[in-house]
């Protein structure tokens, strides 16, 4: 490394002799991209080993029982309440790339105002889950215990609670990191820190890992609650 | 920078794009809802949410996560390694009989 040195920002127009960026992007940028590739394998292989372990079981919880319950009103609503949370990450998710085009802008107050709704949005969606889970805490399902028959009548598996809860357990820590990182960034912006930058870089970034988790969510909402 | 993304995201695509993911929602919601099974078996119902969440997913990544703006080399890097999930979910059902028959 330190045997030869490279001119510094050399315009030879070649892609990989150095001084310029082949991916066309700055490096937080691209290993944000790389980090979310790393967590996308981790998400992944849970929801692989759900699949493995519900295919091998020979019957299983019916979703549409299961999560059937919404706050304030007594009845059977498969899917309703779930539909709410997916509708307010979409929503965070479009605030946010609202806050991102700002950024482009340099329009500093209105990247306050639309990450100030993506925060909600995903304190929204945390409650969400926070109701669900003490909901299904309190019908007896807990990592380890299972009080939901399976759809052929037999007593149902941990399996199914374990998977859940580990899950969208370590979903909601995403989205609880999304919020505390982007209230840090909120509190940048509110302070300048960008505008003397002079870029808003750093709300693109938190941008991709907000959309990740929004990404990780449809996938968690198709393989939990629809099939 | 902020010149080359400055075409890509208008206000007006990002809303489209909202109401895409809404639209596929809804359609997935209509499905699981109000088809009856005896009309639509589940695996074919399962199918349809599969490939209705992969639709859902190349719209986040494509234009939330602005990727297809991206270059080429960038959107490769990220998008071929997933090809080691298929590789996963391949030994997974190779396997699948093994599994099955051991319980």
């Amino acid at each position: 490394m330190s045997s030869h040195s490279s001119p510094a920002l050399s315009t030879s127009g070649k892609l990989w002799d150095g001084g310029n960026e082949p991916f066309g992007a700055s490096y937080g940028k691209l290993m944000m991209w790389f980090f979310l590739l790393s967590d996308a394998f981790t998400f992944s292989a849970l929801l692989l080993a759900y699949a493995a372990l519900r295919f091998s079981s020979l019957s299983w919880p019916v979703p549409d029982d299961v999560f059937a319950a919404v706050p304030f009103i007594h009845g059977h609503f498969p899917l309703v309440f779930v539909g709410i949370m997916t509708f307010i990450l979409i929503m965070s998710s479009v605030t946010m790339v609202l806050a991102v085009e700002a950024g482009h802008r340099g329009a500093r107050n209105e990247v306050v105002k639309w990450m100030f709704w993506t925060i909600l949005g995903g304190i929204a969606f945390l409650g969400c889950q926070a109701w669900e889970w003490s909901h299904l805490h309190h019908d007896g399902a807990w990592w380890g215990s299972n009080p939901f028959v399976n759809a052929d009548g037999t007593p149902g598996q941990v399996n199914f609670t374990n998977l859940f809860f580990t899950i969208t357990g370590f979903h909601g820590f995403h989205v609880f990191s999304g919020v505390v990182i982007n209230i840090i960034v909120t509190i940048m912006t509110m302070a300048g820190v960008f505008d003397r930058r002079g870029t808003y870089e750093t709300i693109e970034k938190i941008g991709l890992y907000w959309h990740f988790v929004d990404l990780v969510w449809v996938f968690v909402f198709t393989f939990f609650y629809l099939i | 920078m902020s010149g080359e993304h400055s075409n890509s995201f208008d206000i007006r695509g990002i809303w489209r794009v909202f109401w895409v993911l809404f639209a596929i929602t809804a359609v997935e919601f209509v499905i699981a809802l109000a088809i009856p099974e005896a009309f639509m078996a589940k695996p074919i119902k399962n199918a349809i949410y599969i490939a209705l969440t992969l639709l859902k997913a190349f719209y986040i990544v494509a234009y939330f996560m602005h990727l297809k703006f991206e270059k080429i080399n960038l959107i490769y890097s990220i998008l071929l390694p997933t090809i080691f999930v298929l590789g996963v979910i391949a030994a997974l059902m190779y396997e699948s009989d093994y599994w099955f028959t051991l319980r």
